[in-house]
């Protein structure tokens, strides 16, 4: 392989890892809920800043960020849950998904209030502290960062498939996804589930701006919108409800957008995976991981 | 006896709530003296085809667009584009704006209606923000985040619109089309496929109705209204520009339709108009007037969630004089009281 080409793979594996991690998050929650959130990508940017002001003012550590990013969204998860779901319960589907978005712009404006609508970002003396090696491979230099991202992507998957897999929680959270009311008569506390779920997805999802933001040393207001719509694209094209199929289709589409770029579109990207969703829904409505059947919300 | 009364026509009488506001609508505007209230006048014109397009989705079918200023972008630009390359008159434009809208609503609704109606929202959003970039980054078709400047003023038969009370009286002529239009669909065969659908989609299918094919056909008028929309406000503010179609103005009408209400025809009008009053009434709340849309739709949602005047339909109609009940007195119906 040539190693332009390796490059370009790499940058596309940083990518899609990020992606990848926002498609896992918004996956939990439907897989659970059966219900779409649309202050995906904002819980995501009120991670980055989380990040970013713990760097920029605090102290200069990737792990420090994660875990005030990690509290943050958790919190903010449970808030978003209790206002748009859980005092929503029996309403239809456009209610609570019209609350989301109440709660999106809600906090997109309260950014730009805080942080101001420009664009921000951590002095490079401060990132260069977190760690500057690059580790050559093939001929190819792979910097610090990205192994952070990759490495830190990888470890939460290994998390997470660990937590659904192997613990108590993990087995409720998958038995209310198969069946919710069958689950409920069992004698699961339905509302605590759907709020753990919620928290575990926005958690994800505030991880993964941290990494964004430090990636590229950029931090604004809208930076949720468009890293929303592509958790969508990845979960959708994933199956919706499939969470191996959210990893593939995260990573697949990090790497399509990145090799788009290298073969001159770059500022179609966003239009090339947008594309690249609704081909999967003609082709395959289930999805590549959901079999024939396509996901329902409830009520369907 | 009745004889001795003058006697009107009954279509009047029977009319004479819609006829008056009508004719309110349309007396008060030249005394205005301020053109700026006119022109605020004008928006919530323009804000209420939009919402009322929107309402055909949400309101009646139960699907829900969250990306509607696409539509009303793609009117905007087609009309603007088709005016002023192809010199079309502007009567043409717009009807082409209106077209071309529908046209890229059967494009989005095709594929994604045949699926749970989650898909169609995720696709709308979704198109929404990837129209945003395309309209910013085709420089050589859209001229980028630059705008198109100098759309000409409509111009009907030869009638060349001028000053801002002419543009409200052509808002208010389409407003009125909308709403008539939207009035006759509704109440035909159309609309009743359209609500049993919201109502109970499965006994919709088992009673006929091909429910996939008028979800289509709802979702590619709802894109032909907020077209006109489009081609409107560009011939109005002359100036476009994708910055005028962001996510964010779809967020705004899903706003006003959660505040005025959905599922009828006064709903809204009455949102669009109160969302646009509300932060020009409070000059201080102008900074802030995102966090008043945000906040309207959570209060909405959580409090009142058909909205302000949704659930019900209203009857303008002077049904005393309506010639429904009046037929029921010809079948000498004993029990009905004397009118």
């Amino acid at each position: 392989m040539p190693s332009f080409l390796f490059d370009q793979f790499i940058n596309g594996l940083t990518q899609g890892s990020v992606y990848a991690l926002l498609a896992l998050g918004f996956t939990m929650i439907f897989g659970t809920l059966r219900m779409v959130t649309f202050a995906h990508g904002e819980v995501y940017m009120m991670g980055a800043y989380m990040g970013f002001e713990i760097i920029r003012l605090l102290y200069p550590s990737f792990l420090l960020a994660l875990l005030a990013a990690l509290v943050a969204t958790a919190m903010l998860g449970i808030v978003v849950e209790l206002l748009a779901f859980h005092f929503l319960r029996n309403a239809p589907h456009a209610t609570s998904l019209l609350v989301t978005i109440g709660i999106s712009i809600l906090l997109v404006n309260l950014a730009q209030k805080i942080w101001g609508p420009e664009t921000q970002s951590i002095p490079f003396g401060r990132i260069d502290q977190l760690g500057n090696f690059e580790i050559e491979i093939a001929g190819v230099y792979i910097t610090f960062l990205q192994i952070a991202v990759l490495g830190v992507t990888v470890l939460l998957m290994l998390v997470l498939y660990f937590v659904i897999n192997r613990t108590k929680l993990g087995m409720v959270i998958r038995a209310m996804a198969q069946d919710y009311e069958a689950a409920s008569a069992m004698g699961v506390n339905v509302n605590v589930i759907y709020m753990a779920a919620f928290a575990i997805g926005s958690m994800l999802g505030g991880v993964a701006g941290v990494l964004v933001g430090v990636y590229y040393n950029m931090f604004y207001p809208t930076m949720g919108g468009i890293y929303g719509l592509k958790a969508f694209s990845a979960s959708v094209v994933g199956g919706l409800t499939s969470l191996p199929g959210a990893v593939v289709a995260g990573l697949l589409i990090g790497l399509v957008e990145t090799f788009s770029v290298e073969f001159g579109a770059s500022n179609f990207r966003h239009v090339f995976s947008f594309v690249f969703m609704i081909l999967i829904l003609l082709l395959r409505p289930g999805g590549l991981f959901g079999g024939k059947e396509m996901a329902h919300t409830r009520g369907d | 006896m009745r004889s001795s009364r003058i006697r009107f026509p009954k279509f009047l009488l029977a009319n004479a709530p819609v006829l008056s506001i009508i004719a309110v609508l349309a007396a008060v505007p030249p005394f205005i003296t301020n053109m700026y209230y006119v022109q605020v006048l004008v928006f919530i014109g323009i804000y209420a085809i939009l919402t009322l397009s929107l309402n055909l989705l949400n309101g009646y079918v139960g699907l829900l667009s969250i990306g509607h200023a696409a539509f009303y972008a793609i009117g905007a630009y087609a009309s603007a584009k088709l005016s002023m390359e192809l010199g079309l008159p502007w009567v043409l434009a717009l009807a082409g704006a209106g077209a071309i809208a529908g046209f890229f609503g059967y494009l989005i609704a095709k594929p994604t209606l045949r699926l749970s109606g989650i898909y169609l929202t995720l696709v709308t959003l979704g198109f929404n923000m990837i129209l945003f970039l395309v309209l910013q980054n085709w420089m050589s078709f859209t001229n980028g985040p630059l705008g198109i400047m100098d759309v000409p003023p409509p111009s009907i038969f030869g009638f060349v619109l001028s000053s801002r009370l002419q543009y409200y009286y052509l808002i208010l002529a389409l407003v009125l089309l909308t709403v008539l239009s939207m009035h006759r669909l509704m109440t035909c065969r159309f609309g009743r496929a359209l609500t049993a659908i919201r109502e109970n989609e499965l006994a919709a299918e088992a009673t006929g109705v091909d429910t996939t094919r008028y979800k289509i056909q709802a979702f590619v008028l709802a894109a032909f209204y907020a077209g006109i929309a489009g081609s409107f406000y560009a011939h109005f503010v002359k100036y476009i520009s994708p910055d005028s179609f962001t996510i964010n103005e779809s967020f705004i009408l899903l706003a006003m339709l959660a505040f005025g209400g959905q599922g009828n025809l006064i709903g809204p009008i009455v949102g669009a108009a109160a969302l646009i009053l509300i932060p020009e009434a409070f000059r201080p709340l102008q900074e802030y007037r995102m966090f008043v849309y945000g906040g309207v739709l959570i209060v909405m949602m959580l409090v009142r969630r058909q909205g302000l005047l949704g659930g019900r339909s209203y009857s303008l109609r002077w049904t005393r004089f309506d010639s429904a009940p009046a037929r029921i007195y010809e079948r000498g119906d004993k029990f009905l009281p004397e009118g």
